[in-house]
């Protein structure tokens, strides 16, 4: 009498069949559902979590310079480099600027470029992925190809050869960056609604002799919000990310701006000297954002793939 | 363990008084309220009910296998007269490797479809304690019990390999494996094809008989418990409200919820234009509702004033049938809730609206063409109902959709709409043929869009296909609402908000938006509770008598098809095989394909006739039989002529087609005795397989593997 794993005849399918059991929903209960599904948002912790931090750093992106202490832009060549300490609280960089204002005052530029960027993304990906995952055939075939080609390139390689081509300036950048990420955006959207075009709604309005872009984005689109949504906030933690990457290497947003990354590649042969502060603490900037975003993404997902 | 054990050994399954309550939002909400019934050893005992009275939920909780948020709350269950709520998880573990197997209504779930099919039925004996090679031997020995006629290569192969029917030989030779003491079979041939269906109740049967197991058989076809079991539970809102031998409580029902359940079945050969079906009205109690009284209360038509105050006992009628109804005794005489009378078919005068003939339908797979619609030529006159019957792959959709332009059938195909040809794609067509051709699916959850509110859904109906606007629009909306008894109060739900008849209602209310001239009708009852079913039924037969409109009705049941259809036609493999009217074609002599398809229909009346049962699976469309297509399962196989030479369709009576070699008279003399077993010698072996593995091609392959 081995002691392995339950009866075949039980376990392999129990997972599936259990939803039988589930009680079959009444007319309350499915009113309730979505209300249910923001009820879960709002208890869990990663969300949550996620909703403090990016709130934070969008309050400083509003109202920056504010909360400033300090002139982001007032070059103090006396006191340049100073350490952190109680006069300024993360110290100032080379030419005697606040980090700590211009951490604060930082947030505005990338929460101006990434969300724009992802938004460009999202709706030029879901429109392509509708019509990939809808007519199928050779259309699908070719747009698929490409897509895939895109894929296979590093996204930074592809942004910085544009943004050579295109000149760098904020414009430049969401447009890259949303160019870019259409294409992955496209084939989770694509997915959807491939099997979403199979269903019987859709045979029906092609029956009125609805014209394909009403099935597209009238009939199949508000079915695909979903996954849209949580793609969206995915790809927003990839952008922010992509953003500082590019101002890092000096092809995003251009100095004297206080944006994140540049002050990171402005600062950090520095760091051998021990001079850390003005390289740490914009660093820990952009990875607060990223997780926070990232913990937003997890409670949606967990919402909505329920 | 037999039917003859001693009156001491205890009861193979014995509830008592058993609730079961899922917590759901942080309320706990009764679905089984109370449930006590008993399983003798080696009885079959069937649970009946429609869809959320809890059937699933006692299997689940006999097993000890409920969902997370679901708990025994109150009660006992003892297996074998042990206590199954005060056993460890290792002893529930130990009893259900060693005594209880479940078989579930998907068998493609069930399998593992990574690992081949002898090992996974060996593994059952390995859990058991066999070496490997003696597990293999016994899996092999297992499979030949099942009627699977070659084990062996059966074994080699993986779940998705196999027909629906053949995968649930499997998983019932796994559940039999360890010869349990207690077989629970929940729906376990729900969604298989009638004959396919039957091949399967009949294996059940036929193991019951040689192992003695013990059957607790849960379904919602009355007629499949009626074959099947010993005694029945009627299950209501999570309550046994009538209990008995099976003849007893179908023949001589004591409780109005039986009595309407049964009332609700097209059943004995009525017909629309004789007697309406009846209905059960209102809806089952919402989960966890409060029902301190007869839970069925709501919808009784011989409630009083006690059915509210008081729950009734079980009021025992000898026999061991008993009836929980305070007026059992009147039981039968419960008032019926839509009037009887049939509804006068519109004559039609022959009138054709539609017209196909030599209609073709061709896909083309990895280089190979497949015939899904051959050659068929059909007439449907106005008013009129055409029944298409046949077996899943037999064409029935794929003609359907044809005609309505979804997938064109091919060229050189005429069909004509009013004598006009009518173009193959839909977007080829004028308005006024858009709005011609409507259907209802099956499934009303896929086709309402989830999104939108029946309001939007038949708004938009009435805009794209009447041109309706502003103020005309809202009041056809609303009359469109009130002719398929559509609640305008509900009008802003969301189709989630509403239960399948209701959202059947909006589909066919959307069909009949354009009034059309046609409305295929795909197996518009087959996804619906039976009570809800005959409401649909009764809905469609008079808007047909309202509105004039033809119907193309698809079902698999032909009790269903028999009672709306006029006239009959049944496809095989994308051929028509007989036309008629539709007492012709139930009517003896029929087609040998009618013949097996008929005699496939388990019946709660008892009704006896020759059984014929179709072996093997549906031929390949890609690779058809030669001849006569039929011939590799025809119960009346002449010989050569049938291999070789393709019957026309013919006109054997006035109005009869079919396509058989045989003579009429030569059949009417056959098919009053049931035919021979086909000598195995000359029968072509039954395949083993849904499509022979090679060639792969007739298999779609998804394109662009990345």
């Amino acid at each position: 009498m081995s002691a392995g794993a339950p009866p075949p005849s039980l376990s392999p399918s129990a997972g599936g069949d259990l939803a039988v059991a589930v009680p079959p929903p009444s007319v309350d209960d499915a009113r309730l559902a979505s209300r249910e599904r923001w009820r879960l948002l709002w208890h869990s912790k990663t969300f949550i979590a996620g909703v403090v931090i990016v709130g934070f750093w969008i309050l400083c992106a509003i109202f920056g310079k504010a909360i400033a202490p300090k002139d982001p832009f007032a070059a103090d060549p006396l006191n340049s480099l100073v350490s952190p300490g109680s006069a300024y609280w993360f110290g100032t960089d080379r030419l005697g600027r606040d980090v700590f204002s211009r951490v604060i005052v930082g947030a505005r530029d990338i929460l101006i470029v990434a969300p724009l960027a992802t938004l460009l993304g999202t709706v030029l990906g879901t429109a392509l992925g509708l019509i990939t995952g809808y007519f199928r055939g050779a259309v699908d075939d070719v747009l698929s190809r490409i897509i895939d080609a895109f894929l296979a390139v590093p996204v930074v390689i592809i942004a910085l050869l544009a943004i050579v081509a295109l000149g760098p300036s904020k414009v430049a950048l969401i447009i890259v960056i949303g160019v870019v990420f259409a294409p992955i955006i496209a084939r989770t959207v694509r997915a959807a609604v491939l099997s979403e075009r199979e269903l019987e709604y859709v045979s029906a309005a092609r029956l009125r002799n609805e014209r394909t872009p009403y099935i597209l984005f009238a009939e199949i689109l508000p079915n695909v919000m979903g996954p849209v949504l949580v793609e969206f906030t995915v790809r927003l933690g990839y952008a922010v990310f992509t953003v500082a990457t590019l101002s890092f290497l000096g092809f995003g947003i251009q100095p004297p701006a206080p944006d994140w990354g540049l002050q990171v590649f402005e600062h950090f042969g520095l760091i051998s000297g021990g001079y850390w502060w003005p390289v740490l603490f914009p660093a820990a900037a952009i990875a607060s954002l990223v997780i926070g975003v990232n913990l937003l993404a997890d409670g949606l997902t967990q919402a909505f793939e329920r | 363990m037999t039917v003859q054990s001693p009156p001491i050994a205890p009861p193979a399954l014995d509830l008592e008084d058993v609730e079961v309550a899922y917590r759901v939002r942080g309320i706990w909400r009764p679905v089984l309220r109370g449930v006590s019934f008993t399983i003798a050893d080696g009885e079959s005992y069937g649970l009946v009910g429609e869809s959320g009275c809890g059937k699933s939920t006692a299997a689940f909780a006999i097993v000890r296998y409920l969902p997370r948020n679901g708990r025994v709350m109150k009660g006992s269950i003892a297996v074998a007269g042990e206590d199954l709520l005060a056993m460890s998880e290792e002893a529930v573990r130990q009893m259900r490797i060693n005594r209880v197997s479940m078989v579930y209504q998907n068998p493609g779930g069930a399998l593992n479809p990574t690992i081949r099919i002898g090992d996974q039925v060996a593994e059952v004996f390995a859990i058991a304690g066999a070496s490997a090679s003696e597990a293999q031997d016994r899996a092999r020995q297992m499979l030949a019990k099942v009627q699977i006629s070659d084990p062996g290569r059966v074994m080699r192969r993986y779940a998705h390999q196999l027909s629906g029917g053949m995968q649930q030989r499997v998983v019932i030779a796994m559940a039999l494996a360890k010869d349990p003491t207690l077989l629970i079979l929940d729906e376990p041939t729900t969604g298989l094809d009638a004959t396919v269906e039957a091949e399967v109740l009949d294996l059940v049967a036929a193991l019951r008989r040689e192992l003695g197991t013990t059957v607790l058989f849960i379904s919602h076809n009355l007629d499949v418990i009626a074959q099947m079991c010993d005694r029945v539970g009627v299950l209501y809102a999570g309550r046994i409200v009538e209990e008995g031998p099976v003849r007893s409580v179908f023949d001589n029902p004591r409780h109005p919820y039986s009595v309407g359940l049964l009332r609700c079945l097209p059943r004995g050969g009525v017909r629309k234009d004789r007697q309406r079906l009846d209905t059960i009205p209102g809806f089952l109690p919402q989960l966890g509702a409060d029902l301190p009284a007869c839970v069925f209360v709501d919808r009784c038509g011989l409630a009083q004033d006690v059915c509210s105050a008081r729950e009734p006992d079980f009021h025992d009628l000898g026999d061991g049938h008993r009836s929980r109804c305070h007026f059992f005794e009147q039981a039968q005489t419960l008032p019926r809730s839509a009037p009887a009378a049939g509804v006068a078919a519109p004559q039609n005068g022959g009138e054709p609206v539609i017209r196909t003939e030599h209609m073709n339908k061709t896909f083309r797979q990895e280089g190979q063409e497949i015939r899904a619609v051959d050659d068929i030529s059909l007439v449907l006159g106005r008013g009129e109902t055409l029944g298409l019957v046949g077996e899943s792959g037999s064409g029935k959709t794929t003609l359907a959709r044809a005609l309505l332009g979804l997938t064109p059938a091919d060229q050189g195909s005429i069909v004509e709409l009013e004598g006009r040809q009518l173009a193959g794609p839909i977007a080829k067509r004028g308005q006024e043929d858009v709005r011609a051709l409507q259907i209802v699916f099956q499934n009303p959850d896929a086709a309402l869009n989830r999104r939108f509110s029946v309001h939007r859904i038949l708004a938009r109906a009435l805009a794209k296909l009447r041109g309706d606007r502003g103020r005309e629009r809202e009041t056809h909306l609303r009359e469109l609402a009130h002719s398929v008894r559509f609640d305008v109060r509900l009008i802003n739900s969301r189709p989630a908000q509403l239960s399948g008849g209701l959202k059947q209602r909006v589909a066919i209310a959307r069909a009949f938006a354009g009034e059309p001239r046609v409305v295929v009708c795909d197996e518009p009852t087959s996804a619906l509770d039976v009570s809800v079913q005959a409401a649909i039924l009764n809905l469609l037969v008079e808007l047909q008598a309202e509105k004039g409109v033809s119907y193309l009705f698809i079902s698999h049941d032909l009790a269903v098809v028999r009672y709306l259809a006029d006239r009959i036609a049944v496809l095989y493999l994308g051929r028509l095989m007989e036309l008629g009217g539709a007492e012709t074609v139930f009517g003896s002599p029929h087609h040998p394909y009618t013949e097996a398809l008929l005699s496939s229909v388990p019946q709660a009346d008892g009704e006896s006739r020759p059984r014929i049962r179709l072996h093997g699976e549906i031929p390949s469309h890609a690779d058809p039989p030669s001849g006569c297509v039929f011939h590799t399962r025809c119960p009346r196989f002449i010989g050569d002529v049938c291999v070789n030479e393709e019957p026309s369709l013919k006109e054997v009576e006035p109005g009869h087609f079919w396509r058989c070699h045989h003579s009429i008279d030569a059949l009417r003399e056959m098919q009053r005795t049931a035919p021979p077993e086909r000598d195995p010698e000359r029968a072509p072996e039954p395949a083993a397989e849904a499509e022979p593995l090679p060639p792969p091609a007739a298999d779609p392959q998804p394109g662009g593997a990345s």
